[in-house]
């Protein structure tokens, strides 16, 4: 009967010694607007924008459209890699090559097995660069045909893992353009299940024709700079990007004593079970995902001082996910903005990078402002951060939203509450 | 530690899986080197209008779902896991095609809609408006294995039920390309099937298996989920070690396990990391071999931890999936080990209940 009085209180004292937060010990980016952590803050405050018209792709539709396009070619992120010449190598594994080094040198990890290491990534077009680039020649040359198994969404993964020697946990997460909020969720969550002591969580996804084209037949692309949250918004501006988080378990932290940069506190997945594409209305999916999320951090909404917007400027996303913060935050809306207006929607990499942004936002106490904006939509009326700002941040909400109904939230703090 | 149960699956496959009254001692073995699924009664399960619509992938996914979910008597999961290696091809190639063939012009957005890979996982939620949890995975050969890893998760963190797949599906361009890099075997090779077909690659197919997990028994529950582990790279040499690792943590032996259940594809150049379970660290025990009925696809670990559980829960073992002949001694835990052309390894455990 003691025993299991001690037993009893053992489990008591470990509930509640147990924090909520993950925490973040290190971070990578390569974006249109930056080509690491500091040149992106930079863009950020000084309000620099990384859209412009198409450079590296060939397509029709180069003059018409705007894309956050990353300034490197193959052969220089190749090169700047060190990768034999002879490689399989994507865009979007060479742009996540590029984050995922950044994010492990941040985390000072020098021995990645010292403890159980995990990696997972997310993507949507995966490959899809060098597949429409060698549709037709690849049948017949040879030398083309190591890039057949560089198509599939596993495979930056596996190169990433195989840089990192990462062996056991590697995996990929696919849910169209709230990808990588799935992957910080997932990495989070086996952290706190104790299933891993470490993992590295984030996505990329380089611009294709494929995309350009899809986007393009769902007539949500803008020909000018994207505005989101914009009453006279026109659709969004595709980006490619990559960004990785070490996630690291509270024990791990304890033992190196490494600065923490943020925690993970809250998150959630939803799905809004409307259409396969389009959002819904009254925002059903977003509005779960950011009451659930808000639930697991044990927050309440009025707790958050700045949201991170999906805000990809299409109309529909727009208004649903305005509808869906006024569901959540009524009255009281903390302040928001959409950073898509400086590096473009990176789909997949999406959320990772809007996850570096909300870091930093906590480390500098600083808000981000929405480009572009100039007159609220009339039926919500809501209006975004259009300066920097400088506040005390200590909880920041991340939205990504996706096809297939797929919403997630993400709650970054300050501290593991 | 709470438990899982598997309280109905579902099964499209190369063979006749969704009819109820099939034994899966009818099954054949497949002798061509690419099989398309068998067909199920799909206006049984799905409008005849989106029937035509969907690809292949997401109508055998929803018929799939549909019976795990029945039997299971669940109308509305807390959480609908998908894990898909390729994706939905048939739509990602169509696209790409016209794209390539049009020069960028003409296009409609259907297929590329269909193109995503979380394709079945939202037009399942769509069906059931089901505004739950909804992840797809898609990491090659261990797609199927991470969704059920993220189920048990689900389970343990007190969520009631969920609805757990594995689906690829044929595309033609694909197809031609693994044929190029001669992953797939040609079909004078196949005769005598793929355990004598002492030639390189596989027999590609696809399908689609569902399992609706529950952390309570029904009276049609199957077997208790109880582990399962993905492991990316792996020698010949240390996968003995980690399968009796892998036991050990639930506190098991090798000589505890009744039956194992190998993902032989008749690949000869990857058939070593099997036979160092079938010659030494399972030498002893009643294996099951199940490709040469399903074919290989990334998820086609779905098709044996299907067709596992079925055996789980009838008490008997089909004789076209016996690789050898051990005498029965009830069947409680059984395990089964998976790989691809030597990565994605992964270990899933079940008992029966």
């Amino acid at each position: 009967m003691s025993l299991l009085i001690l037993w009893l209180s053992l489990l008591w004292i470990t509930e509640i010694r147990m924090s909520k937060g993950v925490a973040i010990t290190g971070m990578g980016i390569i974006s249109a607007i930056g080509n690491n952590v500091e040149e992106n803050y930079n863009s950020l405050i000084q309000k620099n924008d990384g859209i412009s018209q198409i450079k590296k792709i060939d397509t029709v539709h180069a003059s018409h459209i705007k894309v956050g396009e990353i300034n490197y070619s193959d052969n220089e992120l190749i090169s700047l890699l060190k990768i034999p010449e002879n490689n399989n190598y994507s865009r979007t594994a060479l742009l996540a090559e590029m984050a995922c080094k950044e994010a492990v040198k941040n985390a000072n990890i020098t021995n990645i097995n010292e403890c159980r290491t995990g990696i997972i990534s997310a993507t949507s077009v995966g490959g899809m660069d060098k597949t429409e680039q060698y549709y037709e020649s690849i049948l017949t040359n040879a030398a083309q045909q190591k890039y057949i198994e560089a198509h599939n969404a596993g495979d930056a993964t596996k190169k990433l893992a195989r840089s990192l020697g990462i062996k056991d946990f590697v995996t990929t997460i696919s849910t169209a353009c709230s990808s990588s909020a799935n992957a910080i969720m997932l990495g989070a969550r086996l952290i706190k299940a104790g299933k891993l002591d470490r993992v590295i969580v984030g996505g990329a996804d380089c611009l294709s024709k494929f995309t350009i084209n899809g986007f393009n037949t769902l007539m949500i692309l803008s020909e000018e700079n994207c505005k989101p949250f914009d009453a006279s918004r026109n659709g969004l501006n595709l980006g490619e990007a990559a960004a990785y988080l070490v996630l690291e378990s509270e024990a791990i932290v304890e033992k190196s004593k490494k600065k923490v940069l943020a925690y993970v506190t809250g998150y959630a997945n939803a799905n809004d079970a409307f259409h396969q594409t389009a959002s819904s209305e009254e925002g059903i999916g977003a509005t779960l995902a950011m009451e659930k999320a808000l639930s697991v951090a044990s927050l309440m909404p009025k707790d958050i001082d700045y949201i991170n917007a999906h805000g990809t400027a299409t109309p529909n996303n727009d208004m649903s996910e305005s509808r869906a913060l006024i569901n959540v935050f009524k009255e009281e809306i903390p302040s928001f903005s959409s950073t898509k207006a400086y590096t473009g929607h990176t789909l997949a990499a999406a959320a990772a990078i809007e996850a570096v942004y909300s870091v930093l936002a906590i480390q500098n106490n600083v808000v981000f402002p929405n480009l572009n904006f100039k007159e609220a939509i009339p039926t919500t009326n809501l209006i975004p951060v259009v300066e920097v700002i400088q506040k005390q941040l200590h909880h920041v909400l991340s939205n990504s939203f996706g096809f297939g109904g797929n919403c997630s939230t993400i709650i970054f703090s300050k501290t593991a509450l | 530690m709470k438990t899982c149960y598997i309280n109905g699956m579902g099964c499209v496959s190369a063979q006749e899986s969704t009819n109820f009254e099939t034994l899966l001692d009818l099954f054949k073995e497949l002798k061509e080197p690419v099989v398309k699924v068998h067909k199920p009664t799909y206006k049984a399960y799905i409008k005849p209008a989106m029937i035509r619509r969907m690809a292949s992938g997401v109508k055998n996914s929803v018929v799939a779902a549909n019976i795990a979910l029945k039997e299971a008597d669940l109308s509305n999961p807390d959480a609908i896991i998908t894990g898909t290696g390729m994706g939905c091809l048939i739509d990602s190639e169509k696209f790409l095609k016209k794209l390539i063939e049009n020069k960028e012009a003409f296009l409609t957005p259907t297929s590329f809609i269909q193109s995503t890979h979380n394709t079945v996982g939202g037009q399942i939620a769509l069906a059931l408006k089901c505004n739950a949890y909804n992840m797809t995975y898609v990491h090659n050969a261990t797609s199927f294995e991470i969704a059920l890893i993220d189920a048990l998760l689900m389970i343990q963190e007190g969520e009631e039920s969920v609805l757990v797949g594995g689906v690829d599906e044929l595309g033609d361009y694909t197809t031609e390309l693994y044929r190029l890099l001669g992953q797939i075997k040609e079909e004078k090779s196949l005769s005598n099937g793929i355990l004598k077909s002492n030639s390189i690659g596989t027999v590609f197919s696809e399908g689609a298996s569902f399992f609706a997990l529950g952390n309570k028994k029904s009276k049609n529950s199957y077997a208790k989920l109880i582990d399962v582990q993905i492991i990316d790279t792996c020698t010949q040499e240390e996968i003995a070690k980690k399968a009796t690792s892998f036991l050990a943590t639930n506190n098991l032996t090798v000589a505890e396990i009744d039956v194992v259940v190998l993902g032989i594809n008749g690949d000869k150049d990857f058939q070593d990391f099997y036979s160092g379970f079938q010659q030494t660290l399972f030498k002893n025990t009643q294996q099951l071999y199940y490709k040469h009925l399903s074919g290989e696809y990334n998820t086609a670990s779905a098709f044996g931890l299907w067709m596992a559980a079925n055996i789980c829960k009838t008490k008997s073992i089909p004789a076209v999936t016996k690789l050898n002949n051990k005498p029965e001694n009830g069947i409680k835990k059984v395990l089964l080990y998976n790989q691809f052309r030597g990565e994605n390894h992964s270990f899933t455990l079940i008992e029966s209940c």
